[in-house]
């Protein structure tokens, strides 16, 4: 095994970025007050205090159980979310404190994921638990008693004081089934099936399961009238089929079984053909069904450029400014300037994501790795696609940046998978120095798992060590 | 399986490539069209979130001003009140929260916000602290002329005009009806709507600004362009040609011919006939000049062409027929010549022509800004004098102002008359073809030294004869005039 400085100099690295992130956070917490009321504001070093404290805190485990993952995710999802954050307190003051605890939420559950999932191959092993309770938690909305309808949507649940969005889970328990499942059968997805036109189809059989995931996610999320996650589940299980098998036909298919759903949907649907016609046109409705899309614009017009400063334009004109919206408030106040930079952190992200999907061991966690990062990337594109009318708006959270905690959890978890594999890989590539007792701890346990399976299992596909890529 | 996943990055660069473009489109090349559409109501909430100059006339008057919002909770910490109400309410024009704003508002938004008004810094201090600094309009109106002209116009469709001919600053500007600018200007956009909706609704069309906005046929105020035309081009003299007595003046083209008002017989050289206001004469002129002298005399005067005004939204374009429409159309040429026919003039108009005469030939710029001063007392803007037109040379305008004396003292326009002034006026009653006149007058004085020229329209009269004019709208003008006189000594 090489050993070399480049794990420790990742974690310096992580932790540079990091100091970076706070202080362009904390700027931007400064500069909204002093725009305000020419002051600093009151509390600002008990907030720089808490952001550093719960960035270290996550840096220190990552140091701790994952040394050679990648440097720049972290930061850059802790600075949408220090970005999000002042937005969110600038926007709608009351609910901060609430954003502050979720976060902290968030970050104990990045922390517990690094800890406890240090063996990223046992999540196969539940992929049927992860399909059966991501498809529970996709009805529990529609349970009574638990679930309730808010704006429109009936995707919330509560348990006592706690409510939350039970979707935002089941979109990552989702991308983990299918990912273990497509990789079992990929070979059969990508050889089987019946020519017809020119293009491979898959057989019926083989799809079947995956299939039935997917199309009950789709209807209870239609009946949730939930048009952004299924959006993006659609668009997961498309990325992910075709990242598996490499057949074109699936896009087909797939396309074909979307543009087909989506006409019945708007057909069936009133509150999809608004969507549509808002997309369209929304300027004869700008004050009834066009009015969110249509001061979102004004927003983003109004701020040009350099925008009007934090704090000194009217974004809370627009509804749901400090949610789906966000990304207007931050195009009216930091400009073009801020609503591309937000853009391109997601684009580093999304660039990160698919480097450690690159490098990954196994079909698995490359698969996993696809899969999380085209949740990132897509639910970016919807919502932004969204609310500058490029796409039909369909409302999802601007990952790490609108208020609401379960898509923060959620996120950071999220975060927490892909360091993970990222660690995993860069250990196996061999730019590592000797490992950590934990770290040696996790790797002895994988081991003995993989032995075990080694022996159970007949088909040698599973076995990491023996590549089976069939790149084309 | 990497090739796959580099696949799926190019689409996913290529996703968020869109992206970059739409933010682009949005923030860059649409940019100024979403931040100034009028559903986007940023930078009123701005305005309303910020002190406002006052609007004052050139004797102190405020007309505008903003105070504090007595609710604190409230959106707006600034609300505008108007004081003098519907008086002033086409001029200030109002400032709402839904419906943007008109008039000097709209027209010196940026100067009463403050935003074209550089702070003076005299030290750090005014650099730290965020110091308020709004600008001030002082308009050319004299209150003492705009109360006498709503006055006198006694609750009559029409409107008034008075203004100095030397400079062109408008003294007096009433419309009627109008209406008041308080209720569209409230912070209760339920109350500014309804009020909003009822003004639409009127069918008395009380937000239109008559005096600038609205355009009527001038009638025979009009003969003072046929004949400075005339005189200008020498087609006519002062006392030749003689004018043939006729009651009906036969024409090419028709069967009608041109009739004097209520069938009377008059003739004789320009000035007799121009003091008696003879139609058939002013036809056989407008005949005689052909359709390019008198729509270049029309347009020399102003018509068929932008008058710039100081408010928002502006003057409308007073209307000549083009050369080529009286092509084989003597009827019309001879119609135009009497302004009738599809002439049309706003009030604003036939003052500046007034003026132009008072003023040696020469049309001075209308405008209602005298100075903005900073909220500091420093002087932004100063009153803004161009020289619009040279509409006739200044021989010209002295022979059409003793015509004019002419027309005071033994003609139409008796009853502008003024002890110890002379007046010089020309009356018009243009018949609208539904049984109704239009009553004009349009004035000066002292024709010796004018300093002030007017234009008076009431609308729709019931009797129509050739005396409309001088019967009902040159009391109003002389009313007008004398306290326009008195104001400015």
């Amino acid at each position: 095994m090489k050993v070399t400085v480049g794990t420790v100099a990742r974690r310096r690295t992580e932790l540079g970025l990091l100091v970076l992130g706070v202080g362009l956070t904390g700027s931007l917490y400064t500069l909204a007050s002093l725009a305000k009321s020419a002051k600093l504001p009151l509390n600002l070093r008990a907030f720089l205090v808490a952001v550093s404290a719960m960035l270290l805190l996550a840096h220190f485990i990552v140091r701790r159980t994952a040394r050679h993952a990648d440097a720049t995710l972290l930061p850059l999802a802790a600075l949408l979310n220090g970005i999000g954050y002042v937005f969110i307190a600038r926007l709608r003051p009351t609910y901060a404190p609430k954003q502050a605890l979720w976060t902290a939420v968030a970050i104990g559950a990045f922390s517990l994921t690094m800890i406890f999932a240090r063996n990223i191959r046992n999540l196969e092993y539940f992929r049927y638990s992860f399909a059966i309770g991501g498809i529970i938690l996709l009805l529990l909305p529609m349970v009574p008693g638990i679930g309730y309808e808010r704006n429109g949507s009936r995707i919330w649940a509560h348990f006592g004081p706690v409510s939350f969005q039970p979707g935002e889970i089941a979109k990552l328990t989702l991308a983990i089934f299918m990912a273990s499942f497509l990789v079992e059968r990929r070979e059969l997805l990508a050889l089987a099936g019946r020519r017809v036109f020119g293009m491979t189809f898959p057989e019926a059989k083989h799809l079947g399961p995956v299939a039935l995931a997917w199309l009950l996610s789709m209807m209870v999320m239609v009946l949730e009238k939930d048009l952004g996650s299924s959006l993006l589940f659609f668009a997961l299980f498309l990325a992910m089929l075709w990242v598996a098998t490499g057949r074109g036909s699936f896009v087909v298919i797939t396309g074909v079984m979307f543009f087909g759903g989506a006409t019945l949907a708007y057909r069936i649907f009133a509150h999809v053909q608004v969507r549509v016609s808002t997309w369209i046109n929304p300027w004869p409705t700008a004050s009834g069904k066009g009015y969110q899309i249509v001061q979102s614009l004004y927003a983003f017009g109004s701020g040009g450029i350099t925008g009007t400063g934090i704090n000194l334009g009217s974004p809370t004109r627009i509804p749901a400014s400090h949610n789906d919206f966000i990304l207007a408030a931050i195009g009216e106040e930091l400009g073009l300037a801020g609503s591309v930079a937000v853009v391109v952190i997601f684009f580093l992200i999304v660039g990160a994501g698919l480097r450690i999907a690159l490098r990954a061991d196994s079909p698995f966690e490359k698969l996993l790795a696809a899969g999380l990062t085209t949740i990132i990337g897509v639910q970016t594109f919807i919502i932004v696609g969204g609310v500058t009318r490029l796409v039909p708006l369909t409302g999802v959270t601007l990952p790490f940046v609108s208020y609401g905690g379960s898509s923060l959890v959620v996120n950071y978890v999220l975060i927490a998978l892909l360091l993970r594999i990222s660690h995993d890989a860069n250990v196996r590539h061999g730019d590592a120095v000797p490992l950590t007792a934990l770290e040696r701890r996790g790797q002895r346990r994988r081991q003995h798992k993989l032995d075990a399976v080694a022996d159970d299992v007949t088909s040698l596909d599973l076995r990491p060590d023996r590549p089976i890529e069939t790149d084309r | 399986m990497n090739a796959n996943i580099r696949r799926l990055g190019v689409v996913l660069v290529a996703l968020f490539v869109l992206l970059v473009f739409q933010l682009n489109y949005l923030q860059v090349i649409r940019s100024d069209h979403l931040a100034n559409h009028p559903g986007n109501t940023r930078s009123s909430v701005r305005d309303f979130g910020e002190p406002r100059g006052t609007i004052r006339t050139a004797d102190g008057l405020v007309v505008a001003e903003s105070f504090k919002n007595p609710d604190t909770n409230s959106d707006y910490a600034y609300l505008r009140r108007y004081p003098r109400g519907p008086l002033y309410g086409h001029i200030t024009g109002f400032f709402s929260y839904n419906f943007g704003s008109t008039g000097i508002e709209r027209a010196f938004s940026s100067v009463l916000a403050g935003r074209k008004v550089a702070p003076t810094i005299k030290g750090m201090k005014d650099l730290l602290a965020s110091k308020v600094v709004t600008g001030n309009v002082e308009l050319t109106i004299d209150h003492r002329i705009q109360s006498v002209a709503a006055q006198a116009l006694r609750k009559r469709k029409g409107s008034i005009v008075v203004l100095d001919p030397r400079t062109g600053a408008i003294l007096a500007s009433v419309s009627y009806p109008s209406y008041d600018p308080n209720p569209l200007s409230s912070p209760d956009l339920t109350n500014a709507q309804n009020a909003y909706a009822r003004l639409n609704a009127d069918k008395d069309r009380p937000l239109l600004a008559r005096a600038y906005r609205e355009r009527y046929a001038p009638g025979s105020t009009f003969k003072a362009i046929t004949a400075a035309t005339g005189l200008t081009t020498e087609v006519v003299g002062l006392t030749k040609p003689v004018y043939p007595v006729l009651s009906a003046l036969p024409l090419r083209y028709t069967t009608r011919p041109l009739r004097n008002f209520g069938g009377g017989s008059c003739g004789g050289d320009l000035v007799s006939v121009f003091v008696v206001s003879c139609n058939t004469s002013f036809a056989q002129l407008a005949l005689d000049l052909g359709a390019q002298r008198l729509y270049d005399g029309a347009k020399s005067f102003g018509f068929d062409r932008d008058v710039p005004l100081d408010v928002s939204p502006g003057a409308v374009r007073s209307f000549f027929p083009a050369p080529e429409f009286f092509v084989k159309n003597d009827p019309q040429l001879a119609q135009s010549g009497i302004g009738q026919g599809n002439v049309s003039a706003t009030t604003l108009q036939m003052a500046l022509v007034a003026a132009a005469v008072a003023n040696n030939g020469v049309i001075e710029q209308p405008h209602f800004m005298k100075e903005v001063r900073s909220s500091d007392g420093e002087l932004v803007v100063g009153e803004s004098r161009n020289e619009l037109t040279r509409a006739m040379p200044d021989k010209v305008a002295a022979e059409i102002s003793s015509m004019m004396q002419e027309v005071v003292r033994r003609g139409t326009g008796t009853r502008a008359a003024i002890p110890g002034v002379t007046v010089a006026a020309k009356t018009g009653t243009a018949q609208t073809g539904l049984g109704t006149a239009h009553a004009w007058t349009i004035a000066f004085a002292p024709a010796e030294a004018p300093r002030v020229a007017i234009a008076v329209l009431i609308e729709n009269q019931p009797e129509v004869s050739t005396l409309t004019g001088g019967k009902i709208a040159s009391p109003v003008a002389r009313q007008v005039l004398e306290a326009a006189l008195a104001a400015t000594s």
